[in-house]
């Protein structure tokens, strides 16, 4: 009895793992299963230092990644954009990937246009927010920034002259930023925003990366980078804690898609500690077999 | 002299950049020198995409295995190309350029380049990153296994990592008697994780990143000095 389920285990399809973890994921989706995270010092830090600086600051916000990250990463540039309208801080979009417009174009109808572009003290375009666009050039384009703004870009990404920008007075380079904000999926992204415009200028940065990246960033954290966001887990908590800081709406699991998508990673964690755990067993109990024979 | 004009250019170019870093009297060089590289970026661009257009078009005339792919290559990227250039579908964006039907952005919402974007590119890249998901996790059943001692630290690091990352981690409290002082009890999984990473991990890493910096170092002064020429294409 027992061999013969050994032999079974042994000769597992692996379309059965396939569905196993199908099922992981998409029944938290389809049951809408959300998990709340308890925030790290990390993501902590990041959040500290957004609430810290005086309404109306200038935060850059840098969206460097594209569909094939942005289930990590898109729920984690709502969540800083979101938090820096409700300080009030002044926000620069900008990217280093020809690909990521539309993340921009998303994140500021999703939350700026949406949530912030009503009420008392509506966001305005020009004045309280602005997309610089895609820069060509990578690392380059970073020290272009740190020059002069204008020389790496003289126009907005709908054509306007920055000059004509009332949010671009007194801006010249990334010097003026009291903050930049890195959401990055990969080359180039926070690794180069370190390299050519927090540390050598001195600038207060932070960034978001996934969950696989996170490794390579965390020697930059806490000296170069001030907070590190890592992941849906990351996300997550971030959104636990603007959810504590603005309950309404933000509490609502409808406003939190990276809490949402902690059911799903969860489910899929679980299961694959299970896999690991049954492939083991599996394996000492072949050894078992073996000696006895 | 074909040779020594490029590298002459790129050795000036790189001291230029570099003492222009020490010297703010050399800033409008070096913010000179980076607005041609954005243009020579640009046409490297151009370059790449006639390269692409050239490799795929040899494929397909040699009927080598997998042409077929190549001509959806193709075929993708010509498409992606003229819509995005004609800017198909796109509006002007205010009444005062009603008469600039081109005015309005090549991504615009509703045009058939977002349309491209949305629908096509966007799904099939996500579907790339989730199908990782699966092969991972028959990864995890059939390879895992503790073969020997090194093996054995592997799994068990990638169990603590694992549960440490997510809320199960906090499971492990159910194991332990809560303290006296009525806090919550200690939570040992998602502390040895941040020990892992804080430690073992970042201590790795910035060895790599040390050693990868030094190459860097070395690689880029060989160039400043005109001996590296490999970026020229050659094996000098």
């Amino acid at each position: 009895m027992t061999s013969k389920l050994l032999q079974k285990l042994n000769s597992l399809d692996r379309r059965w793992i396939f569905l196993a973890m199908a099922i992981a994921v998409a029944a938290p989706i389809l049951l809408q299963v959300g998990s709340d995270e308890t925030p790290s010092t990390p993501t902590r830090r990041l959040f500290d230092q957004v609430e810290a600086l005086p309404e109306g600051s200038r935060i850059l916000m840098a969206l460097d990644f594209d569909p094939n990250s942005s289930a990590e990463l898109s729920p984690m540039a709502l969540a800083f954009t979101r938090h820096c309208c409700l300080r009030k801080h002044k926000v620069f979009f900008v990217t280093l990937w020809g690909t990521a417009l539309p993340m921009i174009d998303t994140t500021i109808k999703n939350v700026i246009q949406t949530e912030f572009g009503s009420g008392d003290h509506p966001y305005r375009y020009g004045e309280d927010y602005v997309n610089l666009g895609y820069l060509a050039g990578e690392a380059v384009a970073i020290n272009q920034l740190t020059s002069d703004i204008r020389k790496a870009r003289s126009q907005d990404v709908q054509g306007n002259s920055l000059d004509g920008l009332p949010i671009m007075n007194g801006v010249t380079s990334l010097k003026d930023m009291q903050l930049i904000i890195n959401t990055s999926g990969g080359f180039p992204g926070a690794k180069e925003w370190v390299q050519y415009a927090g540390t050598p200028h001195g600038i207060p940065l932070a960034a978001g990366c996934t969950g696989v990246q996170s490794t390579q960033m965390f020697p930059y954290y806490p000296d170069q980078l001030i907070g590190l966001v890592t992941g849906i887990r990351g996300a997550n908590e971030y959104e636990t804690m603007l959810a504590a800081k603005a309950p309404v709406p933000y509490a609502e699991m409808r406003m939190r898609p990276a809490s949402l998508r902690g059911g799903p990673q969860r489910w899929a964690h679980r299961l694959m500690i299970a896999l690991i755990v049954l492939g083991n067993g599996i394996h000492f109990a072949n050894r078992y077999s073996r000696r006895a024979n | 002299m074909s040779k020594f004009i490029p590298v002459l250019i790129a050795v000036l170019a790189g001291w230029v950049m570099m003492i222009a870093y020490f010297s703010p009297r050399l800033l409008s060089s070096r913010q000179l020198a980076e607005e041609w590289y954005t243009i020579v970026a640009t046409i490297a661009m151009l370059f790449g995409g006639a390269n692409l257009c050239l490799h795929h078009l040899k494929k397909i005339s040699d009927r080598e295995a997998g042409w077929g792919f190549s001509a959806v290559t193709l075929i993708a990227f010509t498409v992606t190309v003229v819509v995005g250039l004609l800017k198909v579908g796109v509006v002007p964006e205010s009444v005062k350029s009603l008469n600039r039907p081109w005015s309005g952005q090549f991504q615009q919402e509703g045009s058939a380049f977002w349309w491209m974007y949305e629908y096509l590119f966007s799904p099939i890249v996500a579907t790339m990153f989730a199908m990782l998901a699966f092969y991972v996790a028959s990864a995890a059943f059939r390879a895992f296994r503790a073969k020997n001692v090194e093996a054995v630290l592997l799994l068990v690091t990638a169990l603590i990592v694992l549960v440490g990352q997510t809320k199960d981690r906090e499971i492990t409290s159910l194991f332990l008697p809560a303290p006296s002082d009525g806090t919550a009890p200690y939570v040992p999984i998602g502390d040895l994780t941040e020990f892992i990473r804080k430690t073992f991990v970042t201590a790795g890493q910035r060895a790599i990143m040390i050693g990868v910096a030094l190459g860097v170092v070395a690689t880029s002064l060989r160039i400043l000095l005109g001996q590296d020429r490999t970026y020229l294409g050659g094996d000098e």
